[in-house]
């Protein structure tokens, strides 16, 4: 690891500016993500400013009926809080899928949703990586890619995201809340936060250098069935080769988001507008435009059987 | 003296028994003065080391530490608590699970420096081999381990456990997420996930684990 300096600032704007006025500064939050990959050399940063001490630990009420995260809400405290139990369950259920008790009770909510790939060539300093070291090259495409991408990738980049709390997020269509190194604040859709890489995969978001996410909005409870149904290669502690997310209404309307397959949490009108038609419907339309390798092409068939299931817990 | 009572004798040290560290006659359980004890090995940049105060096992220590030093480094290297135990040193396996502010975590994957005026127990402060807590009891009588490299993070983890069930904290396994979690197998299983065994003592640590529940239920 290289050796940085350290800060704890107080209020979220100061650490934004803190941020903003070094190029190889970075957050710390948890930390769970960051700290493998700085023991990798893939991080490098030279200035941690830690976000720990700003008091973004809060679950509230909104004034239009929904729940205000704050960024530093562990994923435990989340998951367990009762109004998610409640009226969210499908973000509890897809939090409690992810990662092991000891990393949900540090990882917090802004940091679940920036973490990096889990691309093996992306944590492979010896291999190449557009991601990792922007024009070196894709080392997935000729690689190993089972775990990889068939929808929203490129030919610079099949990596995945690899969030289960995000693909949640999605299907709630949760707001992200931020403020920039100047002060100034905004909110984010979640779909827009996340970029598909295109020619750039080492730009994986929107947010500016600096620019510090202090919230992520639920809107008022959506109702409905809520389902996450996850496939891994065991049952439990693994990411996600195929996960749905999908919140069914009694009149069989409702959405649906993919994860495990896409470089950000996959869901389009048309699949919601198919949920009625059938999984066969809903994943040629959520899949529109994708494309496999021989490794990962059996994921088209386990997308529309996942979904299947989701549809048959949904009605249970 | 300490390394003559064979029920004292830790693992560190029958090792350091037969070393030329064995001269010194002691090994402590904490360093005398382990502040500045992180001696660099390259020259640092100005401000890259920092004081941090922990509360470990009851006792309250002050360092200096490298910046970078983990929570895992800082309790192994520089406060001499062995018990923690670095596997993968990436959060995969589970062996330097600890509890911070009455939570288990993945010492390694966390920075000391970021645990400022935490309270830190290791399985050091959970019991001693004079006076064992419950758990390690429950674990010597199920055999619930063989190379003994994981058990005292699966010790720790196995404590917090049934403490986040005691809390209502649901899991993945819980097929009401609002009723209470239930004690069972599949509940605990799901729930030590994040420790690795590689002997495959698991289906001893269950019954551990359920043989202490039982008992507190």
């Amino acid at each position: 690891m290289k050796a940085f300096t350290y800060e704890r600032p107080a209020k979220p704007a100061d650490a934004a500016a803190a941020v903003a006025r070094r190029p190889a500064a970075k957050f710390i939050a948890g930390g769970t993500n960051l700290l493998d990959l700085m023991k990798l050399q893939i991080e490098q940063p030279t200035h941690l400013v830690d976000v720990n001490g700003l008091g973004l630990d809060r679950i509230e009420p909104t004034s239009a009926g929904g729940l205000r995260v704050g960024a530093l809400v562990r994923n435990t405290e989340l998951a367990a809080d009762p109004r998610v139990r409640r009226d969210y369950a499908v973000l509890s259920r897809a939090l409690l899928a992810g990662a092991s008790g000891q990393l949900r009770n540090k990882a917090t909510t802004a940091g679940n949703l920036l973490q990096r790939t889990r691309c093996a060539y992306f944590y492979d300093p010896n291999q190449p990586c557009n991601k990792r070291d922007p024009g070196s090259g894709c080392g997935a495409l000729r690689g190993l890619s089972r775990q990889h991408a068939i929808v929203g990738a490129s030919s610079a980049c099949i990596a995945t995201h690899p969030s289960d709390m995000a693909v949640a997020m999605r299907v709630l269509d949760a707001q992200v809340d931020t403020v920039k190194g100047d002060g100034r604040q905004r909110t984010i859709p979640i779909v827009e936060l996340h970029r598909v890489p295109g020619d750039t995969p080492h730009l994986e978001t929107v947010l500016e250098p600096g620019e510090l996410i202090t919230s992520v909005t639920l809107p008022p409870p959506p109702g409905g069935r809520h389902v996450y149904r996850k496939v891994r290669d065991r049952s439990s502690y693994a990411f996600a080769l195929v996960s749905v997310a999908a919140i069914v209404q009694p009149d069989g309307t409702g959405r649906v988001a993919l994860g495990g397959v896409a470089p950000k949490p996959w869901r389009s009108d048309a699949g919601d507008t198919a949920l009625p038609d059938g999984p066969g419907a809903v994943t040629s339309r959520l899949l529109a435009g994708g494309a496999t390798t021989r490794d990962n092409a059996f994921k088209v068939t386990l997308v529309e059987r996942t979904i299947a299931a989701a549809l048959a817990d949904a009605k249970g | 003296m300490h390394g003559s009572d064979p029920f004292t004798m830790t693992r560190r040290n029958v090792l350091l028994t037969g070393s030329t560290l064995a001269a010194t006659g002691v090994v402590p359980a904490y360093a005398e003065d382990p502040v500045g004890s992180g001696t660099p090995v390259e020259p640092l940049p100005e401000a890259a080391s920092s004081q941090v105060r922990l509360r470990v096992n009851g006792r309250e220590v002050r360092l200096m530490l490298d910046n970078r030093t983990t929570l895992l480094d800082a309790l192994r290297e520089h406060l001499h608590l062995t018990g923690t135990k670095k596997g993968c040193d990436h959060g995969q396996c589970g062996a330097c699970t600890a509890i911070v502010d009455g939570r288990r975590i993945n010492a390694c994957l966390t920075l000391a420096v970021m645990h400022d005026g935490a309270d830190v127990t290791t399985i050091e402060g959970l019991g001693t081999p004079r006076n064992m807590h419950q758990m390690q009891r429950a674990f010597v009588r199920h055999d619930g381990y063989q190379c003994g490299y994981c058990t005292p993070g699966q010790i720790c983890s196995a404590v917090a456990v049934l403490d986040e069930i005691g809390k209502g904290i649901p899991s993945h396994a819980s097929a009401d997420l609002n009723a209470r979690p239930l004690l069972s197998a599949e509940e605990l299983r799901e729930r030590m996930s994040g420790n690795i065994c590689r002997c495959g003592a698991y289906s001893n640590i269950i019954d551990a684990m359920l043989e202490v529940a039982g008992r507190r239920a």
